[in-house]
């Protein structure tokens, strides 16, 4: 799998094509925003019965990048349910799927605004972690260095057709793209997120390849 | 026969009217189940459908709702209610008419369901929201009448489908209902009568004279047409010189981006400064309702347009309809000149104008259709499942109901009336369960069974299923506006708004603008006079040339001279006849031929551009796999054309049938066009929600793209109901390939001309706009070279 190789105060981080973060130093990877259960969700609130295999292509996904990377810990970055019923009724097979991707490594759920609390799967539940002096947390904050989810960053390159999930990233702070197979995104573009990024930041674009864009460019 | 009442006799009498044998049928033919009456424009033919009803009403007597109109256009109805409204007046009848479109205000909408008035004019999507109240068996109680106008242009429409699926709800709130098609001129009447009458009852089909035969001829150009392109730029001068000499011009044009440039030019060209409007689609309401009013009180000399002047709302003087480009269709043709005139009993002018130079041949070939009254038209499928998924939402929303019941009342619908009951299970199973392979949580149910009744499980479904009622497929399209001044111009689909860059200039409502960024869900733009545009607008439906039409092109292609082509198209097409051969009906064209350094490949398909397009995706793929290289391709209506590094040596070889079937069904699944039809259908079926209670929002994570629906189903569930749908519609439509198939089967073999250089066929196609390039890994590479540039540029390569 391609990455680009992000400079993050004195780490070096891999943001990789899949849309995964990999910290090779500490053996961590870390997702964001997987939104599991979400058609479930949308069903139970009246909504459109959308197909009910998100659950299981958004896990297959990241069993693939956890195959690839083997780490020792995985962060998932909040909003990993689309909500806490969700959660709750994820069916048997996810269960095990989940506890088989958890099985002798550490997990860490990160609590988003979909999934402000505990949920009743193995690993650990924060509100933020911070390591070698790294925050994560789901949404970003002024606080810095700090890698964060929520804003499910898009981007399209001048010239071409279709817009990608993105990372953004300056030199002390790295948005991640939604890794949950029924997202949507934000444009790269929108002031909320240009004003937070620094002004040489560069949107990294997931897909076949990871590719870098000047975030000015866009 | 039905004697007129003495009202409407002395009426009539006072304008020096008499009423038409049509009119007079009509009301002889009052008590009839279905009828249909094809009357030319301007034939009386609104009243002819009215006055039965006008005649049972003008009695008093009768309590609420007695007739109901449905025309495809919101101002269609607007425009009848007040020329109704008028000889009611002048009659004194006690007559209450009233429109209804998704324009009317909420507390009308609302005293309209307590009190209808005795005649309802409204379009197909207000109907069907009608009926899906709990209340319609009380609105539609005593409804005796439906008219359903234009109706040969809703037939052709999943619109019409709609329609006629509400049409079989309203027979069984009120039994006995009588039905009136009112049509212009069609080639298969039998057809739409099928369409109009509950089935299995007939219908009988009314002529109405059709007047005089249509003055139609091509106009003749100092400039000769250019080779390709669909501009017409050449014709501007001639074009001016009609509408001096004309009261009143219409303007067709195929495309919206056409009908832009076109007026463009007119306007530089224009220094009498005549009264030139344009309309079409894409603009604000405003902007069109300025111009109609305009046209209506006659201060327009000419209008360019689109489609969206199509439909019979009385413009007027109109004495002079010119079409630009070639109309690809013979019928829409004659029902665009028949806008000109609308005195009865005169023939209506009309004049071709074609924008390049085979344009000229086809252009010829439809002038000789018409005259011999040959109109073209392709039989519609049957009734499209992803209606019948709307309707039996909408018909949840109602009420609850029975499965077999519904059933029956879906077969009185001409579209319907074969569908098996399994089809209609799955689309049952698909409004209750989704109908998935996988059935996984009790909660994922709209619809449940009880007592054998299904019912929605919430009842607050009923308004999200509302919102949602309706089957035009818009693009999503994005406000155009004026940063200084708030003023709209109109719209432009979101695609073509993500394409632009600020600093881009474009062409909307005749002027040129410069775009400035996208605000929220508005493009902004300001003026820049006088500037060259940098691109048109819209992408705008595109029709092939009908399957009819091409085979007349071919047929004339195949004479020996051509006495009444102009010189420079006839000595064009003996050239070709001389360096090569001319395409004929039986066999299939190939020529190969190298030019500037690369082969090319060209073939005669005559099949349209959306057939040909699919069989150059094809033919470039298995191309690339026998390592001929093919780089890109590009398509007209009646040719395809490929060019790549290597000779094509059999071409035959390539276009085996089978094979190229095979080659179909590989590509199809992760093609564009099939996630574009995906949408439609699953929009139509309710999967996807157009509208959600409260404001559209801004930041659009909330929301994603139906193209990771289909990406899904086509991995976990291929053969879901709405992936069925999706490869039946696309075959059908934009891959098209039933016209693959038949060309195919139609050509005994397959002629392959060797050539030294390009011919004289082929030569125009060279300069044809909109080039495929062969995509894949290559356009990954172009994407990251762009991408470096830029990194390097910013000073951030070592990032």
């Amino acid at each position: 799998m391609s990455h680009h190789v992000l400079k993050l105060g004195e780490h070096d981080l891999q943001a990789r094509a899949d849309g995964s973060l990999f910290w090779p130093a500490m053996g961590l990877l870390c997702v964001s925003d997987l939104h599991l259960g979400k058609s479930e969700r949308i069903a139970r609130r009246g909504g459109g019965l959308l197909p009910p295999y998100e659950t299981q292509e958004t896990l297959t996904r990241l069993d693939a990048a956890i195959a690839e990377t083997a780490p020792r810990h995985v962060i998932c970055l909040g909003d990993s349910f689309d909500d806490l019923d969700a959660a709750t009724s994820l069916p048997e097979t996810v269960r095990l799927h989940l506890a088989g991707l958890q099985a002798g490594r550490d997990w860490t759920w990160i609590e988003g605004n979909h999934d402000p609390g505990p949920v009743a799967l193995g690993g650990s539940h924060l509100a933020e972690h911070v390591l070698e002096g790294l925050r994560f947390r789901h949404i970003a904050t002024p606080d810095r260095p700090e890698v964060s989810g929520h804003y499910h960053p898009k981007a399209r390159v001048p010239g071409t057709t279709a817009a990608r999930p993105c990372f953004l990233a300056d030199r002390d702070r790295v948005l991640l793209p939604a890794f949950g197979a029924y997202t949507g995104g934000l444009r790269a573009t929108e002031p909320v997120l240009r004003d937070r990024m620094g002004t040489d930041a560069i949107a990294i674009l997931t897909g076949r390849r990871a590719v870098a864009v000047p975030l000015a460019a866009l | 026969m039905t004697i007129l009442p003495r009202t409407f006799r002395d009426w009539f009498d006072a304008r020096g009217w008499a009423v038409h044998p049509h009119q007079q049928q009509m009301l002889d033919r009052a008590a009839d189940p279905a009828t249909l009456l094809i009357a030319p424009t301007g034939g009386g033919k609104t009243l002819a459908g009215f006055l039965p009803s006008l005649v049972d009403l003008a009695e008093g007597g009768h309590d609420g709702l007695h007739t109901l109109y449905v025309s495809p256009l919101k101002a269609l109805a607007t425009d009848i209610r007040r020329n109704l409204t008028a000889p009611v007046q002048e009659m004194g009848l006690p007559i209450r008419i009233e429109d209804r479109s998704g324009d009317t205000t909420y507390t009308a909408k609302r005293r309209q369901r307590a009190d209808p008035p005795h005649i309802l004019l409204t379009t197909p999507e207000s109907l069907a929201l009608l009926t899906s109240y709990e209340d319609a068996p009380r609105i539609f109680a005593g409804l005796q009448r439906v008219i359903v106008d234009e109706i040969h242009a809703l037939a052709e429409s999943k619109r019409g489908d709609q329609l006629m699926l509400a049409l079989s709800r309203l027979e069984g709130l009120a039994p006995g209902l009588r039905r009136v098609g009112l049509s212009a001129t069609v080639d298969d009447p039998a057809a739409i009568a099928r369409t109009l009458a509950r089935h299995p009852d007939p219908c009988p089909i009314l002529e109405a004279d059709p007047g005089p035969d249509p003055d139609i001829e091509m106009l003749v150009t100092q400039s000769r047409p250019p080779w390709s392109g669909g501009g017409a730029k050449h014709a501007i001068p001639e074009v001016l010189e009609q509408v001096r000499n004309h009261k009143t011009t219409l303007i067709f044009h195929n495309t919206r981006a056409q009908a832009e440039i076109f007026f463009h030019h007119l306007w530089l060209a224009n220094d009498d400064d005549l009264p030139i409007g344009i309309h079409h689609g894409s603009l604000s309401r405003d902007q069109r309702e300025k111009v109609e009013a305009a046209m209506v009180a006659g201060r327009l000399r000419a209008i360019v347009c689109t489609g969206s002047l199509d439909l019979g709302i009385d413009w007027g003087d109109v004495d002079l309809v010119i079409q630009i480009g070639a109309p690809k269709n013979v019928k829409r043709m004659v029902q665009r000149i028949g806008r000109a005139n609308h005195r009865y009993n005169a023939p209506s002018k009309a004049l071709l104008v074609p924008a390049n130079r085979f344009e000229v041949v086809e252009c010829h070939a439809a002038l000789e259709a018409a005259r011999e009254h040959d109109l073209d038209g392709a039989p519609r499928g049957p009734g499209p499942l992803d209606v019948l998924c709307q309707h039996i939402l909408s018909r949840a929303c109602a009420g609850p109901f029975e499965a077999d019941a519904l059933f029956a009342e879906v077969r009185t619908v001409g579209a319907y009336a074969d569908l098996p009951r399994a089809a209609f299970d799955d689309c049952l199973s698909f409004c209750a369960t989704g109908g998935y392979a996988l059935r996984a949580y009790d909660r994922w149910q709209r619809l449940k069974q009880t007592d054998g009744k299904w019912h929605l499980r919430d009842p607050r479904a009923a308004r999200r299923i509302r919102m949602n009622i309706g089957t035009i497929q818009d693009a999503d399209l994005l406000k155009v506006r004026m940063r200084r001044g708030n003023r709209t111009l109109g719209e432009v689909e979101e695609a073509f708004a993500a394409s632009l860059t600020p600093g881009d200039r474009f062409l909307i409502g005749g002027e040129v603008v410069r775009y400035e960024g996208l605000k929220e869900l508005t493009v902004e733009v300001s003026r820049t006079p006088g500037r060259e545009p940098k691109v048109a607008v819209f992408s705008g439906t595109k029709f092939a040339t009908s399957t009819q039409l091409s085979q007349r092109i071919l047929q004339l292609l195949n004479r020996d001279c051509w006495p009444d082509l102009p010189g420079h198209t006839a000595d064009w097409l003996a050239l070709q006849h001389k360096v090569s051969r001319m395409p004929s009906a039986g066999r299939l064209l190939v020529e190969t031929f190298p030019h500037e350094g690369r082969e090319h490949l060209c073939l005669y398909g005559f099949a349209g551009q959306n057939a040909h397009r699919t069989l150059g995706l094809i033919l470039t793929q298995r191309m690339e796999a026998a390592g001929l290289s093919p780089l890109g391709f590009v398509m007209t209506d009646y040719a395809l054309l490929i060019w790549g590094l290597e000779p094509v040596p059999d071409p035959a070889a390539l276009l085996n049938p089978a094979d190229t079937r095979a080659g179909l069904d590989s590509w199809l699944q992760g093609n564009a066009v099939m996630k574009r039809t995906f949408r439609g259908a699953a929009t139509i079926a309710g999967l996807i929600e157009r509208n959600i209670p409260g404001p559209r929002k801004t930041g659009r994570q909330a929301t994603f793209s139906s193209d990771i629906l289909y990406d899904t189903l086509a991995k976990f569930d291929p053969d879901h109901l709405l992936m069925r749908i999706t490869r039946e519609e696309a075959m059908r439509g934009l891959v098209d390939f039933g016209r693959i198939e038949d060309m195919l089967g139609r050509i005994e073999g397959i002629d392959h001309q060797r050539l030294t250089r390009v011919s004289p066929l082929a030569a125009p196609l060279l300069l044809e706009p909109g080039k495929v390039p062969i995509a894949g890994e290559g356009r990954e590479r172009l994407l990251e070279a762009e991408a470096d540039r830029l990194m390097a540029e910013a000073g951030l390569a070592a990032l």
